[in-house]
């Protein structure tokens, strides 16, 4: 599947296409198929992300799981701050960036 | 120190609000990202993994308590409560938003700091000795002279727009301990027969993806035609570089190809020309900012004893301090590397604790090492047993100065849009192997340095043992490196062969080291038998 990431412009944190919004969680990413670029070039010039593009994903239960290490690390936080992570509370949350 | 006067501070606070709207338009969005980038980079504003990323410079790596004390501030109030001290001796925010960039460099400006030149095309944060006034063995403070460069080069126009960064590096011991060789420009202060003061000059070096180790251009250059000789530099680069071509536009691809002679007969001929527009300073333009540098008022008379009942304080002493220049007074390292820590990062608490301990022990001066760590330069040795025990209340008082365990490495992946693997994971493994104090007491100095891409900001090149991260096939690989150095003894170091996964690069660090231990005459560090030895018998124990 294909997914679009970027930044919020004023916060800098890293958000997901929902569909109908940008997420700050990548289980809330959704298949773009074609319309990735279109999303993308609509969105920029709304201001509402920042240096977005478009990555693959692999679909499983838990969500969307970037195809890249880098889109993984970027979704959940430094790997060596398990305290600063979007799942702090999920003792599996490191295993599923590597 | 050097104090601002009222143009330092106009214009710095200038710029600040020149800033404040450039955000400003930028959010509002009239000026896209493509126009607000190389603004936003001229305040040392990156986009990196997580957030928007904050390079704030510290000139020569020398702050005060005061200056420590908001950038904890900065940390707790605008980040997520910790800084991370980078080998060019500044200190970087990871988390940092784009709407609260503004307030951040305004609260900066009241102590006298900023972010300017650390990024981009520019001359960048001139760095020095972190023992810089302290150093038993320098000629003299080489900070002046860094200042100086420092504001002739800030906003210069013709400077503005170089063909790529340009990296400044001063010291004044015939001990490198600022990398000298590895900057694109760089000074040892020296005197000639007649004691006058001038510079051993180095020209052209450079890590990243072509490792280059600046020449000595001059022996000897009097000290006040120092701008014109770096005008000259500057100018023979920005005449020839390749700006078309991203991986040739450091001045080390240029000295590389026209060669050290013909680069140096150029820039003896256009410092000739250069000299005579007499852009140099006075003297008393000199004396004006070097006095800001005059040391502080050392006690006489103090005694030179230490109390080394306590084994353990004794052993840090041995370690983490250093010979100072006034009797009775000692240098203290404070060691960033907490085994399985993350090297170079500081919590505000921290931030806030040394800077307590510097302004009550250490004349309210505190230096950053290249290596990520802190210095206290100034304290009486009676006081030892106190900074001691006020650092380890603070959980600074490791002690693996310049040991295995005292290991550089780059944010990496973890951090850095621009890596092929993290860095700092790897650090804390090889760190937790060898975490054993006896252990890294008897391998003695290791110099183990990590970078997470080819930019080589962990300076792999230098590293005794050197450690890059690549991508290979979208997964993190390790390529080991032998043999560098970034000392007075400065050789890039040199790829052992295939790379190794994370685990396996542990493995693999500990089989050099193994090996060292087996060869070793007495008294060789590893850099020493290694190089005695030659490459084979460490690429045989590294691959079997
Ligand atoms: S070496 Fe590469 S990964 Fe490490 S900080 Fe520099 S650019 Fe980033």
């Amino acid at each position: 599947m294909k997914i679009l990431t970027g930044n919020d412009l004023p916060s800098g944190a890293v958000i997901w296409w929902a569909g109908d919004g940008w997420s700050r969680h990548v289980e809330d990413a959704v298949d773009v198929g074609e319309a990735g670029e279109a999303t993308l070039t609509r969105e920029e010039g709304a201001r509402r992300v920042n240096s977005a593009y478009m990555i693959e994903a692999v679909a499983t239960p838990e969500g969307p799981r970037p195809a890249h290490i880098k889109d993984r690390i970027r979704a959940l936080g430094p790997t060596v701050r398990p305290d600063l992570t979007l799942k702090p509370a999920d003792p599996d949350a490191g295993s599923w960036v590597i | 120190m050097y104090k601002y006067d009222l143009y330092d501070q106009a214009i710095i606070d200038a710029r600040v609000d020149e800033f404040r709207d450039q955000v400003r338009r930028r959010i509002a969005g009239e000026i896209t990202e493509d126009q607000f980038k190389p603004l936003r980079l001229k305040n040392g504003l990156y986009l990196q993994l997580h957030a928007y990323m904050l390079r704030v410079a510290i000139p020569y790596g020398t702050l005060s308590s005061r200056q420590l004390r908001m950038l904890a501030r900065i940390a707790r109030t605008y980040d997520r409560g910790y800084g991370h001290f980078t080998t060019r001796q500044n200190i970087q925010y990871h988390w940092i938003k784009l709407e609260q960039a503004p307030d951040i460099l305004a609260e900066l400006a009241t102590v006298e700091m900023h972010a300017i030149q650390t990024s981009g095309e520019s001359i960048r944060n001139i760095s020095a000795d972190h023992y810089a006034g302290a150093a038993a063995d320098e000629i003299e403070d080489p900070r002046p002279w860094a200042e100086l460069l420092r504001q002739a080069t800030t906003f210069h126009p013709e400077f503005s727009y170089l063909p790529r960064k340009f990296k400044i590096a001063v010291t004044a011991s015939p001990v490198d301990r600022a990398a000298l060789r590895w900057h694109d420009f760089a000074l040892r202060i020296v005197r000639d027969e007649a004691r006058d003061t001038g510079f051993e000059v180095f020209a052209g070096g450079g890590m990243g993806r072509t490792p280059f180790l600046a020449y000595p251009i001059r022996a000897f250059l009097p000290a006040e035609q120092i701008f014109s000789y770096l005008q000259a530099v500057l100018r023979v680069w920005n005449r020839h570089a390749r700006r078309d071509n991203i991986h040739k536009q450091r001045m080390k691809i240029l000295v590389h190809e026209l060669g050290e002679a013909e680069f140096t007969r150029q820039v003896e001929e256009e410092f000739g020309h250069v000299l005579k527009l007499g852009t140099d300073f006075p003297r008393v333009e000199y004396e004006r900012i070097s006095a800001h540098f005059a040391p502080p008022p050392f006690e006489t008379g103090l005694s030179e004893d230490i109390d080394r009942s306590d084994p353990e304080f004794a052993l840090w002493v041995d370690r983490q301090t250093v010979p100072h220049k006034a009797p009775g007074y000692a240098i203290v390292n404070v060691s960033l590397k907490k085994v399985g820590g993350i090297g170079g990062d500081v919590s505000a608490e921290q931030m806030d604790a040394v800077a307590d301990v510097a302004e009550a022990f250490s004349f309210d001066e505190l230096r950053v090492s290249h290596a990520q760590n802190l210095v206290l330069p100034h304290v009486r040795k009676q006081d030892l047993y106190m900074v001691w025990q006020a650092l380890d209340a603070a959980g600074l008082a490791d002690i693996n100065l310049d040991l295995v365990t005292d290991i550089i490495a780059c944010p990496g992946l973890d951090y850095c849009s621009l890596a092929n693997a993290r860095s700092i994971p790897v650090a804390q493994k090889i760190a937790t192997r060898f975490a054993d104090l006896d252990r890294q007491l008897d391998v003695g100095e290791l110099k183990i340095k990590v970078s997470g891409c080819i930019n080589a900001c962990g300076h792999h090149h230098a590293g005794h043992i050197g450690i890059l991260g690549v991508d290979r096939k979208g997964t993190e690989n390790y390529q080991l490196l032998l043999g560098g150095s970034g000392a007075e003894d400065a050789s890039p170091a040199k790829i052992t062969g295939p790379g190794f996964d994370e685990d396996g690069i542990v493995d693999a660090v500990e089989r050099a080291v193994e090996r060292y231990r087996a060869l070793r005459d007495p008294g060789e560090r590893f850099l020493d038998t290694y190089r005695r030895v030659g490459f084979e018998p460490f690429k045989e124990a590294i691959y079997g």
